[in-house]
Parts: C-alpha cells; sequence; structure tokens
C-alpha cells in the first residue's frame, strides 16, 4: 500500500499565503523559477509526515512573514475512504497536530503512519562532511524503528561526556585511575555493543539496495561501494577503553568507540568524495535515499511519498531519464518533484507510461496545472 | 512588577525562589497571605523557620529526622537486616506509601554524575559502607532511578558492597499495575519480559 496525498493546502506557510493542489496518483511535477516556493510544497508535505520541516527545526520560521500562524491540510486516500491531517502553529503556541480533527496525544502516534522520504541537495553534505553526519543519517534511521537502539545510543553518549569530564577532572587535578573510569565503562561497553550491533545490521541491509539502485540508474561501468568501519569491529569496547588508557588520559578525552565509527563511500574501491564526479556523487545519494525508502516501506508496510527536490543538475540526461523511468515503475508511489527546468523534465518523462502531472508556480503566487496526456504503455 | 509597597515585591521576590513558581504565581501567594489573619501567617512562616532551623539527619539513614535517629531506624517492628538504598526522601515517601516494605532505607543524597560535579565522595557511601560493616546488614535493596546516572550508581555500589559479602539485589522494573500492554512502552515491556519470573512467586503475593 503506498502513501497517497490527493489534496494538498498551505494557509500562511512560509512564502505561500494561500495555496490548494490537488495531487496524482503517480508523478507530480514543480516547476518555476527560483523563489517561487516550490521547495515548500515539499516540505509541507514532510510536516504531515513527519511532523516537522526537513530544513527547519524551528516551526515558528515557517509562519509566512508578517502572518501569526499557518495552516497546513492534506487529504489521504485510503482503503476505508480519505483521511484528513492538519498541522498549525501559531506564534507563542504548541503545535497542533490532528487527523480526522482530533488532535494526537502524542506525535510519535503519528510519525511513521504515512512515511514521506525527501532528497535534496542539502543531503550532498552526507559525503562532503565529517563522519558526524553520516552516524546521524544512519542512527536516524535506525531509531526510527527501534527504541532500544535509540536509548542504547542516548545512554552511550551520556555515558561518554560523563567519562570525558573525569578523564579532564584527572589532567586538571592530577591522579585518576582506570579503576575510577568502570562505572562508566561497564555502560559504555554494553551500549557500544548494541549500537554497533545495530548499525552492522542495518547497514548489511542498506547496502545491497544501494548498489542496486546505483546500477538501476547509472549508465556507467564504475562500481559503488559503503563501507561501515568501527574499531568495534576488532576489539570489543571494555578492552579497547583498557587498552586506549594512557592515550585517552593524555588527550582528556575517549579516542575510540562507536562514536567514530564512519560509513565510507566508494566509487571503483576509492574514496567518492575526492574520485566521483558531481554527477556520480548525486546519483550516489539518489541512491541511498531510494535505499531508505525500500527500507521504510518494508518497515512500515507502506510505500513512503518520495521527493526530489531541484536535484537533476549534473545530472546527465540519460542518468534522468532512467531515474524517472524507475519511480513510475510500481516500485515506488507517489513522487512530488521540483525543477526549475520545466522543458528538461518534460522532454525526460516523454514517452514513460507514468501517470504525471505539472504544476507551474511564478512569482504572483498562482499555480497553474497542467495534466499530461499519459503515453501509451510500451 | 511595580507595586506601591516594597513589602509586598519583597515577599513576592523571596517566594519566586522557590522551584516551580514564577512572580505571578508568587504574586497570587502573597496576596492570599495578606489577606489571612495574622495567627495564620505567623503559624506559616514560623513553620518553614523551624523547618529549616531544627531539622537534623538520621545518623543512621541520612533521611530527614527531627530526632538523631529517624522514627523509622528507631522502630523495633522495622527488619533491620534489610536496607533499600534511594536516591532522596521524596524516594523513602514513595516506598512507605506502599506499605509492602519494612526494612530500613539509606539515603544517599543524589546520583554519581560528574557532568554535575557529583562523584562518590560527594554522596554518602561511606556511611552506607560502614552501617554494611557493622554486620546487622543481611540485604541491601538498590532502588535509584532506571536512569544512565541511577544505574551507573548502582554498578559502583555493587562493587564496594561486594567486599563485604552483603547479599545486593535490585528492585524489579516493569509494567504497572492496572495498565494494558499496549499502552507500555516497548522498552520497560522489552525488559519486563527479559526479567520474567515464575508465576508461582507472582501469585504468592
Ligand atoms: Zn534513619
Amino acid at each position: 500500500m503506498k502513501v497517497r496525498f490527493r489534496r494538498l493546502s498551505l494557509f500562511q506557510f512560509r512564502n505561500h499565503a494561500e495555496a490548494d493542489l490537488e495531487l496524482g496518483p503517480e508523478i507530480n511535477c514543480f516547476t518555476g523559477p527560483n523563489g517561487t516556493g516550490k521547495t515548500n510544497l515539499l516540505d509541507a508535505v514532510h510536516y504531515l509526515s513527519l511532523c516537522k520541516s526537513y530544513f527547519d527545526a524551528t516551526d515558528q520560521h515557517a509562519v509566512r512573514h508578517g502572518e501569526e500562524q499557518f495552516l497546513l491540510k492534506g487529504e489521504l486516500e485510503e482503503p476505508d475512504g480519505p483521511v484528513e491531517l492538519a498541522c498549525s502553529v501559531r506564534k507563542e503556541h504548541r503545535k497542533v497536530f490532528q487527523r480526522d480533527r482530533k488532535e494526537y496525544e502524542r506525535l510519535s502516534d503519528h510519525i511513521g503512519r504515512w512515511p514521506a522520504v525527501m532528497i535534496t541537495p542539502y543531503d550532498g553534505q552526507l559525503i562532503l562532511e565529517g563522519s558526524e553526519v553520516r552516524r546521524r543519517f544512519v542512527d536516524g534511521l535506525i531509531a526510527q524503528f527501534d527504541r532500544g537502539y535509540l536509548d542504547a545510543l542516548m545512554r552511550y553518549n551520556r555515558a561518554l561526556k560523563h567519562r570525558n569530564v573525569l578523564l579532564k577532572r584527572f589532567a586538571e587535578q592530577g591522579g585518576g585511575s582506570l579503576e575510577a573510569l568502570e562505572p562508566w565503562d561497564e555502560q559504555l561497553a554494553a551500549h557500544a555493543a548494541t549500537v554497533h550491533r545495530g548499525r552492522r545490521a542495518f547497514l548489511a541491509e542498506l547496502t545491497p539496495l544501494v548498489l542496486e539502485h546505483y546500477q538501476g540508474i547509472s549508465s556507467g561501468p564504475e562500481s559503488v561501494g559503503l563501507e561501515y568501519r568501527s574499531a568495534l569491529d576488532q576489539e570489543p569496547m571494555d578492552s579497547l577503553l583498557r587498552r586506549l588508557w594512557d592515550r585517552d588520559r593524555s588527550a582528556q578525552y575517549t579516542t575510540e568507540g562507536v562514536h567514530r565509527d564512519d560509513l565510507h563511500f566508494l566509487l571503483d574501491g576509492l574514496p567518492l568524495k575526492r574520485f566521483g564526479s558531481q554527477g556520480q556523487q548525486k546519483t550516489f545519494l539518489i541512491a541511498l535515499k531510494l535505499a531508505q525508502f525500500d527500507l521504510t516501506a518494508a518497515r512500515t508496510g507502506r510505500k513512503p511519498v518520495l521527493m526530489l527536490d531541484d536535484i537533476f543538475d549534473k545530472i546527465d540526461p540519460l542518468r534522468m531519464r532512467h531515474l524517472l523511468r524507475l519511480l513510475g515503475g510500481g516500485r515506488f508511489g507517489q513522487v512530488l518533484i521540483t525543477d526549475t527546468d520545466a522543458g528538461r523534465l518534460h522532454q525526460a518523462l516523454d514517452g514513460l507510461p507514468h501517470d504525471v502531472r505539472f504544476f507551474h508556480l511564478d512569482h504572483a503566487q498562482t499555480i497553474r496545472m497542467e495534466a499530461v496526456e499519459r503515453a501509451e504503455a510500451l | 512588577m511595580s507595586t506601591s509597597s516594597a513589602l509586598l515585591e519583597n515577599a513576592v521576590e523571596q517566594l519566586a525562589t522557590l522551584p516551580g513558581i514564577g512572580r505571578r504565581t508568587a504574586m497570587r501567594m502573597a496576596l492570599d497571605l495578606l489577606r489571612r489573619d495574622l495567627a495564620s501567617v505567623q503559624r506559616f512562616s514560623e513553620s518553614v523557620r523551624r523547618l529549616r532551623e531544627e531539622v537534623r539527619y538520621c545518623g543512621e539513614c541520612c533521611n530527614i529526622s527531627d530526632q538523631d535517629l529517624c522514627g523509622i531506624c528507631a522502630s523495633p517492628a522495622r527488619d533491620h537486616g534489610l536496607v533499600c538504598v534511594v536516591e532522596d526522601v521524596r524516594d523513602v515517601v514513595a516506598i512507605e506509601n506502599t506499605h509492602q516494605y519494612k526494612g530500613l532505607y539509606h539515603v544517599l543524597g543524589g546520583v554519581i554524575s560528574p557532568m554535575d560535579g557529583v562523584g562518590p565522595e560527594d554522596l554518602r557511601i561511606a556511611r552506607l559502607l560502614e552501617r554494611v560493616g557493622s554486620g546487622m546488614v543481611r540485604e541491601v535493596v538498590l532502588a535509584l532511578g532506571a536512569t544512565l546516572e541511577g544505574d551507573t550508581t548502582c554498578f559502583y555500589l555493587h562493587r564496594r558492597l561486594r567486599e563485604h559479602g552483603v547479599a545486593v539485589s535490585q528492585i524489579a522494573r516493569g509494567i504497572s499495575i492496572g495498565g494494558d500492554l499496549e499502552h507500555v512502552d516497548e522498552l520497560t515491556l522489552g525488559r519486563s519480559i527479559a526479567d520474567r519470573k515464575p508465576y508461582e512467586q507472582s501469585v504468592k503475593r
């Protein structure tokens, strides 16, 4: 079963004073110049799905400039009839989230029921930036479906902070022994094992999906790889902590553990960050997010809404064509795409047997809908 | 807040130093005190003054007490071989309200938390070890919160108590009575299943 928004309405949300859209069941394209609010339409769907913005953690920032509140509504098509979701934020008030006009007691009751997956140019940081960004990505995906993992991770991070405070104090005040750290090391060892096991199991599932999607989009001969590396691959945490005691003491922090794990993205065995072209990097990110889509679908029993925000720059037309063919093929559900170049998108979709709708946005805040004649199935 | 009386403002300021009390609530409290008769307010302030001046800590269990030995430690009806370790006085009140526990207590005064500058030496651990060392204690029950710091403190205490050959147990963690399983959070439910016990033990109670 797929998540299918039939209707989307925005009131005073970011740059939109008012907007009301009837979305198609498959491919929906939002085109227009920069600054007309295409991305904001996707973010509205992200809000309705996950109760928060993809881009900005502060709800108040999404209220249109000069206004007091925003309201988002989405009508979902469900087997037992339509479901209406509403999310409103008023300045100085808490966020209100309703399903069929009844407010949720806990937002966690909603999150995950109608999942969404977003791909944006910001995701480039997964390749370009430090390991923390990649750990956060992986941890977020695992924790969404595994409370035990989340608890272990939070306890690990907290125990680590306590331990580092102690190491610093040993350095400042002298003294200190491995024995004094033992109560924390005990906790770290137990939680590190849970985190390491969780990440390894998750990546064993994710990796083949990424490789498969990369091959599906790319037309080149190159092969990609995904490697999870952790100091715990070789040695359990308690023995690491004991072995590195002198090093930790002089560094005044804990130098090894799952907080230093990294995920390596490879192109023909070499770092993608240095050796991949922009197109290859982008294709890799898309493949990574499509794998996220597959896992979310498997865990929730629902095909998430897939949103591609402005990702076609630097992607050659052939890869773009492959991707779009893939997206309408039944493996995915409802897809929302933004692009400044309507012509490029039209061309890439031309002749594909998908249901396609175009929404053209302009600076006067009008949204013009254009249904595209479905091509005959080949 | 600007009022016609410096005395009122002063009282509001003092009341607002209490935890959870904002200036608005403090103002309501102050006005309420003003409306009462003088004797009632004298009783009120006297009780606060005496609380701070006269309260002592029990020499055995470190609980708040009016004498050198608290009512619980002084009672011959309690099991003096059983000591329940808790974080603070509120936990004693909570456990006493269950009417299920007949042993003594030991109030630690916190849990180990380096980030907050609390180490084992800041807690009343030495006194606990003394009590256990006297040989009177048969079993120590650890009843600290299920936080990381609580768990770490339990681990630390267990290590220190082990040397004394005393039995150490920990309170069970699990599902609240009268609750539906589906409303229990996954972690608690998972823990309850892992820590299950023979049925005969649960019907005995
Ligand atoms: Zn006492």
